[in-house]
C-alpha cells in the first residue's frame, strides 16, 4: 500500500497531466463517435444508432460543403495576406533601429491585447459609416487585421535569432543584396514565416466572432456550425471536424518523420 | 615593407570630408518602406476603427434617421447601470477559467517539458491538434459531455458533487447544462491550449540541471519546485493568463452555447446589441468600457508581475 | 589548388571610422605587401575587427580609402570585392551543407562547373568526406576549415580572417595555426589575420601590427617587436616585461647609464625609443627570460658588463620546462623571472636573496610619459 502511494506521489505530475490531456481530448472523441450516429430529431445530441450514412455523405446538407470552400478560401488570401504584410513589418523592426519603433511594437502588441468582440464591433461600425456592403471582402480584410499581429510575432523571433554574419558571410561570397535574401535571409527565416502562416490559417480558419460581426449574409463554416447549433446539428459537421482533425495529425506526423529523416541523414 | 604613419598626413593630401552619401539616404527609408502596407492596414482598420467607435459612442439617433455626434455620455452611464451584472459575470466567469487553465495546464506543460521523453512530440500534437477541428464543433460536443441524464451528470449526482455545487448556486438541480458551471467548463476548455503553450516554452527553457542543482542543496522536490521552476517560468504564466483572460472576458460562445439567460456575458449584450438591437451607440459604449477595463487590469497586471519586457 | 593566384597588395590612406561620437577607428595609413601574411593584433575594442570590416567592405569607411592592388575599392559593395572572409564563429549557412557552401561564391559568380573544384577544395581541407553534411553536425575545427574552404575556393587576391580559430580549444587551435600558415604558403594569397592572441599572431605572421585604442601602436616583424617593442602597450601585450623607472645619467660609448631604485644599468642607446638626453627620465624594461637568477651567496661569481639587481624571491612556481619566479627588488615590487629547469639550484625558494643579472644588450628604453601597465589586462578577454 505504501508502495502504491509512494508511486502515486512520484508520479502526481503526470497523472494530473495526463488527465488535463484527457479534458482536451474528450470533445474530439466525442465529435468522433458522434460522426457515426443517426438522430432522431434535427439535433446531434443524443446517441440512438450507428450509422456511416454522414460519411459517405458529407456534402449532403445544403450550404455546408459551400461554406467550407468559402472558409478555406478566406483562410488561403488571409494567410498569405497577412504573411506577406507581417513578415515585412517582422523584418523592419528585427533589423533597423528608427524612431517610429516603440509605437510600431504597440500597434503590433495592441491587436493581441484586445477582446476579438470590440475589434468585430468597432471594424464592423466603420464599414456601416461607409457604407460597405458586407461580405466575402469585408471578412478578408478583417482576417488579415487581427493575424498580421501573430505572424509579425513568430517572424521578428526568428530574424532577431539569425546571426547577421551569415548575410555579411553571402555578401563577401559575390551575393548581391536580392541574392542574399533570396539565398540566405529567406531560408533561414523560412521557420518563423511558416509558423506564422499555418497560425494565420488556423485562426482565419476557425475565426467566428470577427466574422460574425463582418460577414454580413455570408456564411462560412464556423458560421454554419453557429447556425446549425439554433437550427439543428448535422451530423456531417462532425465528419468534417473529424477529417480535419485526421488530415492536421496526419500533416503534423509526415512532417515530423520527414525531420527525423533529414536529421539522421 | 609595411609601413604605418598614424595621424600624420601627407603634407599634399587634401583634407577627407565624409561625403553624405545617397545611399546612406535610402538606406534609412527602407525600414518605413518595408512597414507601410502593414502599418496602414492596422491603422485604417484597427485603429481608426476604434476612434470611429469612440465618436459612434456619444451619438444619438436611430438606424432611420441616422446618427449624429451629440456628445451623449449618459450612454456610457445607462450601459454600466444596465448591464453592469453582465460586466461582473465576465470578468468572474473569465478570471475563474483563468484560474483553472493555470491549474490544469502548469502539470500537463509541465509534464511535456520535463518528464516525456521520447513522448514529447506526441503530447505536443495532442495539444495542438484539436485546433484544427472547429472550436465551435467542440463546444456543442460539450452540449453533449453535459446533457442531462448523460453519464457524467449521472456520476457527478450519485456522488453528491451536484448536492454541494447546487448549494454554491453554479449548477441548478440535476443539471449541468445551463448553469455557471457549464460555461466556465467550456471557457476553461476553449483557451487552455493558449495557456499550455506559453507555459511550455517557458518551463522547456530551463535547465533540468537546476533542479538537480537545487537538490544537491538541499531542497526538496516541492520546495524546489517553489523556489526555482515556478519562479523561472513566470513569463509564461503572465503570457498565458493574459492569452487566456483577454479572450475569455470577450467571449459570448459558451455562454450561448452552455448557458441560459442567466449566464450572458458582455460579450453577448454587445453582440445582441449590434447585431439584433442594432442600438449602436451602446454597443460601441459597451466595448469601449471593456477594453478600457481589460488594458487597465492588464497594464497593472503586468506591472505588478515585473515582466514589462514582454510587450 | 587547381591555378595559381596571386594576392594583392591592400593599401589604406588615412582610413578612419567613427560611430557618432566614438571613434573606432583613428585615420590611420596602413600597407599590407602582396603575399604576405599579415596579422592585427589588439585587446577587443582596439579597432582591429573595423579595419578588417572596412577591408572587406562591411563596413563603410568614415574618411580615408581603400586600395586593392592599386584599385581604389571604397566604394565598391561586400559582393563586388575580389576579397573573402573567414568569419569570426565561422558563419557557415545551416540551411546549406558543407558542399554548397563551398560552392556558394562559385555559383553566385555565375561559374557553370563547380563540382570539380569543390571536391578538390574540400579534398584540400581533408573534408572529402562530410560533403553532403550540414554544418551544425560538424566539430569546431571541421567548420572552421569548411569556413576557409568555402572563402578560398574564389581565389580572393587577400583572404580576411576574424578571430578564426578563437573558438577552438588550444591544441586544435595550434594545429590549425600550422594548417593556416601551410595554406598561404601554398596558395601565395595575402592573408590579413585580426587575433587578440599575441601568440597566435606571432607563430603565424611575417608581420604584426600592434592596435591599441584605434590606432596601430607598432608595426614590425614577430621577433622585432618582441625584442624591442616601442611602446609600454606592446611590452605588455606582447608577452611579459618587467618596467623599472629609470633616469639617464651619463653617455658612455654607445651605452647609456641609468640610476634605478636597484642600482645602476646599461642600456644600449640604439635600443631606446624615447628622447635621450641627460638627466631625463625613462623606463627601462627586460624580459623574463632573458634573466639569469643567482644566489646572493653566489653574488661574486657574476660576471663583470651584465645589468644586475638584487632582490628576494616571493613566490615560485614549477612549471615542468621552466620556473617562474617572482622577486621583489627594490624600483619592481613584482619582478618576473622564466629559468629554464635545466640544473635548479635547491637553495632558489621563497623568501631566499638573490641576484637578477642579463645582458644589457637585451634591456630596452621607452618613453616614461605613458602608463606603466598599458596593456597588461588582456588576460581578462584571452581564451
Amino acid at each position: 500500500m505504501t508502495a502504491l502511494t509512494r508511486w502515486i506521489r512520484r508520479n502526481l505530475v503526470v497523472i494530473a497531466g495526463l488527465g488535463t490531456l484527457a479534458y482536451l481530448i474528450l470533445p474530439n472523441v466525442v465529435v468522433l463517435v458522434f460522426s457515426f450516429n443517426k438522430p432522431n430529431g434535427r439535433f446531434n445530441y443524443q446517441w440512438q444508432r450507428f450509422s456511416t450514412d454522414a460519411w459517405t455523405d458529407p456534402c449532403g446538407v445544403a450550404d455546408l460543403c459551400g461554406s467550407l470552400s468559402l472558409s478555406l478560401k478566406i483562410a488561403v488570401w488571409a494567410t498569405i495576406g497577412a504573411t506577406v504584410l507581417g513578415t515585412m513589418i517582422a523584418f523592419a523592426l528585427a533589423r533597423y533601429r528608427f524612431r517610429a519603433r516603440p509605437a510600431v511594437n504597440s500597434l503590433i502588441f495592441l491587436p493581441m491585447a484586445m477582446p476579438e468582440v470590440v475589434m468585430a464591433a468597432s471594424l464592423a461600425t466603420l464599414f456601416l459609416n461607409m457604407g460597405v456592403d458586407f461580405g466575402f471582402w469585408t471578412i478578408l480584410i478583417a482576417h488579415i487585421m487581427f493575424c498580421l499581429s501573430f505572424v509579425v510575432t513568430a517572424v521578428k523571433a526568428r530574424v532577431m535569432s539569425m546571426d547577421p554574419r551569415l548575410e555579411q558571410a553571402a555578401q563577401d561570397l559575390y551575393a548581391s543584396p536580392a541574392q542574399t535574401f533570396v539565398r540566405v535571409t529567406l531560408p533561414i527565416a523560412a521557420p518563423g514565416i511558416a509558423a506564422g502562416a499555418l497560425l494565420s490559417f488556423a485562426l482565419s480558419f476557425d475565426d467566428f466572432i470577427i466574422t460574425n460581426f463582418n460577414a454580413g449574409s455570408t456564411v462560412t463554416f464556423p458560421m454554419f456550425v453557429w447556425g446549425s447549433a439554433q437550427r439543428g446539428t448535422p451530423v456531417q459537421i462532425n465528419v468534417i471536424g473529424t477529417a480535419m482533425f485526421a488530415v492536421a495529425v496526419l500533416c503534423v506526423l509526415v512532417g515530423q518523420l520527414a525531420g527525423a529523416r533529414r536529421k539522421r541523414s | 615593407m609595411a609601413t604605418v604613419t598614424p595621424d600624420a598626413p601627407p603634407a599634399d593630401a587634401p583634407v577627407q570630408q565624409a561625403p553624405v552619401r545617397r545611399t546612406a539616404v535610402r538606406k534609412r527609408l527602407v525600414p518605413y518602406w518595408l512597414l507601410l502596407p502593414g502599418i496602414l492596414w492596422l491603422l485604417v482598420f484597427f485603429a481608426a476603427p476604434l476612434v470611429y467607435q469612440a465618436s459612434t459612442s456619444v451619438q444619438t439617433g436611430s438606424l432611420e434617421e441616422g446618427f449624429k455626434v451629440t456628445w451623449h455620455l449618459q450612454t456610457y452611464g445607462d450601459a454600466l447601470s444596465e448591464y453592469y451584472p453582465q460586466f461582473l459575470r465576465s470578468v468572474l466567469y473569465a478570471a475563474t477559467a483563468t484560474v483553472l487553465c493555470l491549474l490544469l495546464g502548469y502539470p500537463l506543460a509541465y509534464l511535456i517539458a520535463f518528464r516525456a521523453g521520447r513522448w514529447r512530440n506526441l503530447l505536443m500534437v495532442l495539444v495542438i491538434a484539436p485546433f484544427f477541428t472547429s472550436f465551435l464543433i467542440r463546444t456543442l460536443a460539450w452540449k453533449t459531455i453535459l446533457s442531462d441524464g448523460g453519464p457524467v451528470v449521472g456520476a457527478l449526482g450519485s456522488l453528491h458533487v451536484l448536492d454541494v455545487t447546487g448549494y454554491l448556486e453554479i449548477t441548478a438541480g440535476q443539471r449541468v447544462l445551463a448553469t455557471p458551471l457549464a460555461v466556465v467548463c467550456g471557457l476553461t476548455y476553449n483557451f487552455l491550449p493558449f495557456m499550455i503553450l506559453p507555459l511550455y516554452t517557458s518551463l522547456e527553457r530551463i535547465d533540468g540541471r537546476l533542479h538537480e542543482a537545487a537538490g544537491d542543496l538541499y531542497a526538496r522536490p516541492v520546495t524546489t519546485f517553489r523556489k526555482v521552476t515556478f519562479p523561472l517560468s513566470m513569463p509564461g504564466v503572465v503570457a498565458g493568463t493574459l492569452l487566456t483572460f483577454i479572450p475569455a472576458s470577450g467571449d459570448y460562445i459558451n455562454a450561448e452555447l452552455l448557458g441560459s439567460t442567466d449566464q450572458k456575458m458582455i460579450g453577448n449584450v454587445i453582440q445582441s446589441q449590434f447585431l439584433r438591437v442594432l442600438d449602436y451607440p451602446t454597443a460601441a459604449a459597451l466595448s469601449f468600457i471593456l477594453m478600457a477595463a481589460i488594458l487597465a487590469m492588464v497594464t497593472v497586471y503586468i506591472r505588478k508581475s515585473g515582466t514589462e519586457d514582454l510587450v | 589548388m587547381t591555378q595559381p593566384s596571386s594576392g594583392g597588395d591592400v593599401r589604406l590612406d588615412r582610413i578612419s571610422k567613427t560611430y557618432g561620437s566614438f571613434t573606432a577607428v583613428h585615420p590611420l595609413d596602413l600597407h599590407i605587401p602582396a603575399g604576405s601574411f599579415f596579422a592585427l593584433l589588439g585587446a577587443s575594442g582596439c579597432g582591429k575587427t573595423t579595419t578588417l570590416r572596412m577591408i572587406a567592405g562591411l563596413e563603410e569607411p568614415t574618411t580615408g580609402t581603400v586600395r586593392l592592388a592599386g584599385k581604389d575599392i571604397t566604394d565598391l559593395p561586400p559582393y563586388k570585392r575580389p576579397v573573402n572572409t573567414v568569419f569570426q564563429s565561422y558563419a557557415l549557412f545551416p540551411h546549406l551543407d558543407v558542399y554548397e557552401n563551398v560552392a556558394f561564391g562559385l555559383r553566385r559568380r555565375g561559374v557553370t562547373s563547380v563540382k570539380k573544384r569543390v571536391e578538390e577544395m574540400l579534398e584540400l581541407v581533408q573534408l572529402g568526406d562530410f560533403a553532403r553534411r550540414r554544418p551544425q553536425r560538424l566539430s569546431g575545427g571541421q567548420q572552421q576549415r569548411v569556413a576557409v574552404a568555402r572563402a578560398l575556393i574564389n581565389h580572393p587576391q587577400v583572404l580576411l580572417l576574424d578571430e578564426p580559430l578563437g573558438a577552438l580549444d588550444l591544441k586544435l587551435r595550434r594545429q590549425m595555426q600550422l594548417e593556416l600558415g601551410r595554406i598561404q604558403a601554398e596558395v601565395g594569397i595575402t592573408f590579413v589575420h585580426v587575433t587578440h592572441d599575441q601568440e597566435e599572431a606571432m607563430t603565424m605572421a611575417d608581420t604584426v601590427a600592434v592596435m591599441n585604442g584605434g590606432r596601430v601602436e607598432q608595426l614590425g616583424a614577430p621577433a622585432d617587436l618582441y625584442e624591442n617593442p616601442g611602446t609600454t602597450f606592446v611590452a605588455n601585450f606582447l608577452g611579459t616585461s618587467n618596467l623599472i623607472e629609470a633616469e639617464i645619467t651619463d653617455k658612455s660609448g654607445g651605452d647609456l647609464v641609468l640610476t634605478t631604485a636597484g642600482g645602476r644599468l646599461a642600456l644600449p642607446a640604439g635600443r631606446c625609443s624615447a628622447p635621450v638626453r641627460t638627466g631625463g627620465k625613462l623606463l627601462v624594461g627586460v624580459r623574463p627570460e632573458k634573466i639569469t637568477l643567482s644566489h646572493a651567496e653566489d653574488a661574486g661569481t657574476v660576471p663583470e658588463g651584465r645589468n644586475r639587481i638584487s632582490g628576494r624571491i616571493a613566490e615560485s612556481s614549477f612549471l615542468g620546462v621552466s620556473t617562474q619566479y617572482v622577486v621583489t627588488a627594490p624600483g619592481c615590487p613584482e619582478f618576473a623571472v622564466y629559468e629554464q629547469n635545466i640544473e635548479r639550484d635547491p637553495r632558489l625558494v621563497p623568501g631566499a636573496e638573490v641576484v637578477l643579472h642579463w645582458n644589457p644588450a637585451h634591456t630596452f628604453g621607452l618613453d616614461a610619459a605613458q602608463n606603466i601597465d598599458a596593456g597588461t589586462e588582456r588576460d581578462e578577454e584571452a581564451v
